[in-house]
């Protein structure tokens, strides 16, 4: 911004300036659509080797389909912190816009980058995986829905603390397993629901707690962005 | 110095007592247990393995409330303190895991079924394990202490979760015989006064060796800072 030091965006416009600019950082490198599209294809190609023809009973089913994307998540999902710190562009980061739009422009790309994550491991999962059959597709897509956001969110949180430390990568999934925990319980409970044709109102006990998560992990973290982001 | 021959009396009693006390179908003098049906002599358990587990939440809490501090105040002090509290935890975590499962193997058959209580234990030691890679990855005094102390925040934010969650997965074979699902008090007067006698002795042994730690800690940290200068 030439235009001097007194100039200050709004804060949803910083916030979504945050978001295009790593929308356009990443679709010039394609860094994180790559791994993370490699690492879905991958994951899903063992599990299919590892099952042959046999099939799994669909408990396993449902679990396994969150495996691949907890850790396709956990591959890229660091890289928006990481990549500020690595360009040294974190500084300039925090001069030109308040820590808060940071964080909303970084969990708005997280989340539009889990969403399409998830999207694409369920439509392969789904289309490769024999005996993996949805019957209840409301659930399923709100499922989808809901644990994307939760898991961004998170993600969000521990990316921003992990890029501090020295060992970036390595720590990741150690750092966000146990946070993520409680949302993986619920979004494999209610996989396996969709997939056993339950009505849509018995999965209500597990929406409520999805979106109680989204909630809490959302405040508390924007409560204490500013700590991590601000030297 | 008194405080620590006090407490050193006190627990050797709660133990020795604790192990000791003749277990009767109907107690009649005040020194009987009760026998607890389904549990008998395993029963003897809760005097170790209850304070245990209550201190690994209790240091847990205690080591998030300093980094809460230490957030407000940057003062190196709250750090160690909380640092401090959450070795403690992972060492009375691993305890009450440890005892809890050899517990299980002989009134469940088995080291480990995943019970939601073992769930929620091996959650809080993967917390704990995270939160001290997470320390050890971080050079700078002042940026491992604020990330230490955001993370333990957020883990605590996460954990209410599984109250809710676990019973919806699992249903649980732990025992209660201190509130159970009928709110009836299985223990009688003896076995609760020991029982309490107990978790005040631990939790005495905590704040003793919470001291103890952050003193050291205080000494390392004045040791290096002379030596750097």
């Amino acid at each position: 911004m030439s235009s001097g030091d007194t100039y200050r965006p709004s804060w949803g416009r910083a916030a979504l300036a945050v978001f295009l600019k790593d929308w356009h950082s990443e679709l010039r490198t394609r860094y994180a659509i790559s791994a993370l599209g490699m690492f879905i294809v991958t994951t899903i190609s063992i599990v299919l080797f590892s099952l042959g023809s046999e099939g799994a009973p669909i408990e396993a089913l449902s679990g396994m389909l969150w495996v691949v994307i907890f850790f396709s998540a956990m591959s890229g999902l660091s890289r928006t912190f990481v990549a500020e710190e690595e360009r040294g562009t974190a500084m300039t980061l925090q001069l030109h816009a308040p820590s808060s739009a940071v964080f909303a422009g970084k969990l708005l790309f997280n989340g539009v980058l889990v969403i399409a994550l998830t999207i694409l491991s369920a439509i392969l999962y789904a289309g490769f995986i024999n005996g993996f059959v949805i019957k209840t597709y409301s659930i399923f897509i709100l499922t989808i829905a809901f644990g994307s956001l939760g898991f961004a969110a998170a993600a969000t949180i521990i990316a921003a603390i992990i890029a501090r430390a020295s060992t970036k990568g390595t720590l990741y999934p150690v750092l966000s397993f146990p946070i993520l925990l409680p949302l993986l319980l619920t979004v494999i409970n209610a996989t396996r629901l969709a997939a056993e044709g339950a009505l849509l109102e018995e999965a209500f006990g597990e929406f409520q707690i999805l979106i109680s998560y989204i909630v809490v992990v959302v405040t508390i973290s924007s409560l204490v962005f500013d700590y991590v982001w601000k030297d | 110095m008194g405080y620590r021959i006090a407490l050193g009396i006190w627990l050797s009693v709660v133990i020795v007592l604790a192990l000791t006390l003749p277990m009767v179908a109907q107690p009649q003098h005040w020194y009987d247990l009760p026998i607890i049906p389904g549990l008998e002599g395993r029963a003897r358990i809760i005097f170790f393995h209850v304070p245990t587990a209550w201190l690994s939440a209790l240091a847990f809490v205690s080591s998030m409330v300093y980094g809460i501090k230490y957030l407000r105040k940057r003062n190196v002090e709250d750090d160690i303190k909380s640092s401090s509290a959450a070795g403690l935890g992972f060492l009375f975590c691993l305890l009450a895991t440890v005892t809890g499962a050899i517990w299980a193997k002989f009134s469940w058959g088995t080291f480990w079924n995943w019970d939601p209580r073992e769930t929620s234990i091996f959650v809080l030691l993967l917390i704990y394990g995270a939160y001290f890679a997470l320390r050890s990855a971080i050079d700078v005094e002042e940026k491992r202490a604020t990330l230490s102390a955001v993370y333990s925040i957020i883990a605590a934010a996460t954990m209410p979760f599984f109250l809710f969650i676990m019973p919806r997965v699992l249903a649980s074979l732990h025992p209660e015989p201190l509130l159970n699902a009928q709110g009836k008090v299985h223990m009688n007067t003896t076995m609760l006064a020991l029982f309490l006698a107990s978790l005040a002795g631990f939790t005495g042994l905590f704040f003793w060796m919470w001291n103890l730690h952050v003193r050291t800690q205080r000494i390392d940290l004045h040791q290096s800072m002379t030596k750097g200068e």
